[in-house]
């Protein structure tokens, strides 16, 4: 057994965690930097934080990660981070010349109180930063949320450059959340299918999803550009996909300059995609086109067909708030059972939204927002589950339970494949149902005695 | 070789430096300029490089952080410690089965606590109140669940700044349990320069804490310890086959696959055997000053390297039992290597190599290339210091700056009960003579050849330049280098983790080793580039009425 140490009873903690269902928000904010056309992420705080980050980064997308750091040493953190931070400046508009550097910050560059702002200020003064560039900066202290809080930091920041002139340009504001760039790639997809005018942000596709062509570049084609992020004040409303990763943009973008907001789950599965389809026909005042039903249609079709495998079979999910939300209502709506939720990020909404979507289930669900993989895999051992759906870390569990595995969130370090195929929209779900499928029925496969082990399923 | 020649006949060395630098802001380049270094491949008088300095900021850096180096690199590999990470949940988080360190969980119980990730997840309360009641409660919390011999506990950066004594909350935890060992590393992520203080910090504790503890006698004959061995990707398992074919019996490894009472007993070893120079030399002195073991540096990385180390170790004992066992054991592993060499040699001689890795792997794994007639062209450490470029005569001069002063030094003393000269002056003196060196190692530098560019620090900028101007035909890094190297069309090895395979150590390793790079210089996918269209682009036409 790998986690032979974990024990079926569960004695309640206060103060350790273990194996965590969460990490911190600088990496979520270096992410949602990357979906900036031309954009160097910056790690305010010790070269470590930005070590971590994009290594973790690079193994999940598989792909150059470029990102600075201001290399805090003893000095730094006892006097302040702004010559650091200066010189990074300098440093990264000489050497890598991008359009704009997004900066975050760490524990270290928080808990000694330096002022991103100010600090930036001051960068403008002293002409570091060249005509016609730019930089944004979000504040993500790693002891408060979790990566999504960073990454919808970020993504408010990015809504910050907005620069209403008061004239709408009657595009309509997405916002993806923390969603692959496969994902971001198809939410485009269905917008330009439904012929809506839209601004994507941030839009990681055409930066972490690359082709390999013997030419690299630090900063490739794809990302929401700096215009068109100047612009989305001037639209006619936003859709913000995911209450975690994204409200907080939409909603900043509604008091401050008036583009109305609507605030959905992230569009997995077949309802949540209905909602996100239906909402932005009606925001851009477009018809949906039959392509579009014709794929709602397919989804609903492969349903019926799979359904005797999935019908109230239990389930135990980790991961991030908004994707589990959607999953959830997901498996409901397939007749599963989810029958453990966890996710690491803090929020009591989470496990109100998560009682209300399954309080039909006819059995007990359990969930936890602030929980741990412990936690969920002690609950696995209290009582089994016949699948589990979550990030690589969940292999450990599922070997030693002997539970399939679906791996779906972040990071996913040993599998590939997801930063192509997309699971949002209804092609999305298609891929997600095969891959429940797969691993419900390989195991099926493999365990079925000889005399009931069959061709046809 | 008329290739190389070939591709590096239109640059000088100078020129490639000079290109390197000129982007730079002057005050920038200034610096860089004493990191970079045209070898003049010199034994004991190679010319000064400037190495363990900051990181400047803004220069996109392929170092870690002290923490990095003190949790990740060194206390990791052991499986019987629970490792909790006082400081919000990311530290622990990205530390958390990531280096490949494996472990077959050889302690009393069996205990593994290598696939748990502990964590006090600080929040702003702790900032603002202090974090040294959740430590208590988080050290009491894994104490009830595990009951483990040792419990360590690493320091983030917000936890030095808000003053958090982990070392006394340890102490306190420690008494109160009378049977578990806890112990503090404050590792806080800015200190030191890189990844390096962090090594120092962590060898420190396990000298302090573990080191000389165990009262169990090891009676074996040939006794020695490995240091600097991290079992990533199975490279100890292999070395440790090989010992134990020997007849050599491995005491401790520090850190790979290692157990609490592996270091507990390192001070009944007879002989400290030094792989990484970088991330242990000093251990290894400790272990000669306080118990009398006297150290040598070997390395077994390349089937001839391994072959060489273990004739050292079998000269140092002497016995002509075991001298004979170990050129048995040679001559029995080597045909099989051979094989494999043979097999790769004519898709692998000629080309070339760059390995900026580490703090002895871009030094050890040439030794590989070298077996496969590849040439390093260019190499560095991302977080070496001047004696492992220049070797060790240099450590009487080196500085102390700012960021070294902060990092501790101990001071050790002959143990009163422990101390045993394992061999006498004269035996050593003999020994020496018959050209086995203690305490010695040469450094990088003069076994590269005269003027291939040595790099330290190397950060995206350089390598990209470099690259680009040099065109090697394989580049070795970071995980963090891999895809923007690759996408070039240039194969690049991760050298810290291995990316997946391995072991590399020994001779299975170096087989391993040559079928990997075999592999990455010759496979097909390089020729996949560009699309058949791309390649010939001229328009065809054909005539409407055809």
């Amino acid at each position: 057994m790998l986690l032979r140490h974990t024990p079926k009873e569960i004695m309640e903690r206060n103060a350790l965690v273990i194996n965590p269902a969460k990490t911190c928000q600088p990496i979520g904010a270096m992410y949602a930097s990357l979906g900036i056309n031309g954009c160097l992420p910056h790690s305010h705080g010790s070269q470590g934080c930005c070590a971590y980050h994009r290594s973790t980064l690079t193994r999940h997308y598989k792909e150059p990660i470029s990102a600075a750091t201001s290399s805090f040493t003893e000095g730094a953190s006892v006097f302040g981070g702004q010559a650091n931070l200066l010189q990074a400046i300098e440093n990264i508009f000489t050497v890598y010349e991008p359009e704009i550097i997004a900066i975050h910050t760490t524990c270290l560059s928080e808990t000694i109180g330096d002022d991103l702002k100010q600090i930036a200020i001051k960068a403008e003064k002293e002409g570091k930063i060249p005509k016609g560039k730019h930089i944004i900066g979000a504040p993500t202290p790693s002891y408060v949320g979790s990566h999504v809080t960073g990454f919808s930091n970020m993504v408010k920041a990015m809504a910050g450059m907005a620069t209403p002139t008061g004239k709408k340009n009657g595009k309509v504001n997405i916002i993806p959340g923390w969603v692959e760039p496969s994902d971001m790639r198809e939410l485009k997809r269905l917008a330009e299918m439904i012929g809506v005018d839209y601004t994507l942000f941030p839009d990681t596709s055409g930066v972490l999803d690359g082709p390999l062509s013997g030419e690299y570049t630090m900063f490739p084609k794809g990302g929401t550009t700096v215009q068109e992020l100047k612009g989305c004040g001037d639209a006619i409303g936003t859709l913000a996909l995911g209450e975690w990763c994204s409200a907080d943009a939409a909603r900043w973008l509604d008091s401050k300059c008036k583009v109305p907001c609507s605030v959905l789950d992230m569009p997995f599965g077949l309802k949540a995609t209905d909602r996100f389809i239906d909402a932005l026909r009606i925001v851009a005042g477009t018809t949906v086109p039959d392509e579009v039903t014709y794929e709602r249609g397919q989804l609903v079709d492969l349903i019926s067909d799979m359904h005797q495998y999935f019908y109230h079979k239990r389930v135990a999910l980790v991961g991030d708030p908004d994707q589990l939300i959607s999953m959830v209502e997901f498996l409901t709506s397939i007749d599963m059972i989810p029958a453990y939720v966890i996710t690491g990020t803090p929020g009591k909404k989470f496990e109100a939204r998560i009682k209300e979507l399954t309080k039909d289930v006819p059995c007990e669900v359990k969930v936890k927002a602030w929980g741990d993989m412990f936690l969920l895999h002690q609950w696995i051992k209290n009582e089994p589950v016949d699948l589990l759906i979550g990030n690589t870390y969940c292999k450990y569990i599922a070997r030693d339970e002997d539970i399939p595995l679906v791996r779906w969130g972040f990071p996913i370090l040993d599998r590939q494949g997801h930063q192509y195929f997309p699971t949002v929209g209804y092609k999305g779900a298609l891929r997600l149902l095969e891959k429940i499928l797969s691993a419900l029925l390989d195991r099926k496969d493999r365990d079925d005695p000889e005399r009931t082990f069959e061709l046809v399923m | 070789m008329a290739r190389l020649k070939k591709k590096l006949v239109q640059w000088e060395p100078t020129d490639i430096k000079a290109e390197l630098l000129t982007k730079y802001p002057p005050k920038v380049a200034r610096k860089r300029a004493k990191q970079i270094m045209i070898n003049e491949a010199l034994e004991n008088t190679t010319p000064e490089i400037v190495a363990n300095v900051r990181t400047i900021p803004g220069i996109i850096t392929m170092r870690g952080c002290t923490y990095a180096g003190c949790k990740g690199v060194i206390m990791g590999p052991t499986s019987d410690i629970v490792n909790l990470v006082h400081g919000p949940i990311g530290c622990s988080f990205y530390a958390w089965l990531t280096r490949r360190n494996q472990t077959s969980a050889s302690g009393e119980k069996n205990e593994n606590f290598i696939p748990y990730a502990m964590s006090t997840d600080m929040q702003d309360s702790d900032i603002i109140f202090g974090g040294e009641k959740k430590l208590e409660a988080a050290i009491q919390e894994a104490y009830d669940l595990f009951h483990p011999k040792g419990i360590a506990v690493f320091a983030t950066c917000p936890v030095g700044l808000i003053g958090d004594d982990i070392h006394a909350v340890a102490r306190k935890m420690k008494e109160k349990f009378g049977n578990c060992n806890v112990f503090a590393f404050s590792c806080e992520g800015y200190k030191g320069v890189s990844q390096s203080a962090g090594h120092h910090i962590a060898n420190n504790q396990v000298f302090r804490h573990m080191v000389g503890t165990s009262t169990t006698e090891k009676t074996d004959k040939y006794k020695i310890n490995l240091l600097g061995e991290y079992n990533i990707g199975g490279d100890g398992f292999e070395i440790d086959r090989i010992l134990k074919k020997c007849g050599i019996t491995n005491i401790a490894t520090f850190s790979g696959n290692s157990t609490y009472d592996q270091f507990a007993s390192a001070n009944q070893a007879d002989l400290s055997a030094v792989m990484c120079h970088r991330s242990i030399n000093y251990v290894a002195d400790m272990l000669e000053v306080k118990y009398g073991i006297p150290w040598i540096k070997i390395n077994f990385i390349g089937a001839n390297s391994t072959a060489k180390s273990l004739r050292k170790i079998a000269k140092y004992f002497g016995d002509q039992e075991l001298i004979d066992r170990v050129e048995e054991v040679i001559a029995e592993e080597m045909p099989a290597v051979e094989v494999a060499r043979a097999d790769v040699l004519p898709r692998t001689e000629g080309k070339t190599a760059m390995i900026f890795v580490g703090g002895s792997r871009a030094h050890h794994y040439q030794e590989l290339f070298k077996e496969m007639g590849m040439k390093t062209i260019s190499a560095g450490y991302e977080f070496g210091h001047r004696d492992d470029y220049e070797g060790r005569q240099v450590i009487p001069t080196l500085k102390v700056d700012a960021d070294s002063r902060n990092i501790e030094e101990l001071e050790v003393e002959p143990d009163e009960k422990l101390f045993r000269p394992r061999k006498s002056p004269e035996e050593m003196q003999a020994l020496e003579k018959d050209g086995l060196h203690f305490k010695e190692y040469h450094g990088l530098n003069p076994d590269m050849d005269k003027d291939t560019i040595i790099i330290d620090d190397m950060n995206q900028y350089e390598a990209d330049k470099l690259i680009q101007i040099m065109k090697p035909d394989l580049f070795c890094a970071g995980i963090k280098e891999k895809y923007s190297v690759q996408k070039l069309g240039i194969p690049q090895k991760q050298l810290h983790s291995y990316d997946s395979g391995g072991p590399y150590a020994g001779f299975v390793g170096a087989v391993n080793f040559y079928h990997e790079i075999d592999r990455l210089v010759n496979s097909r996918v390089w020729s996949y580039m560009k699309a058949p269209w791309q390649e010939n682009p001229e328009l065809s036409a054909t005539y409407v009425w055809e």
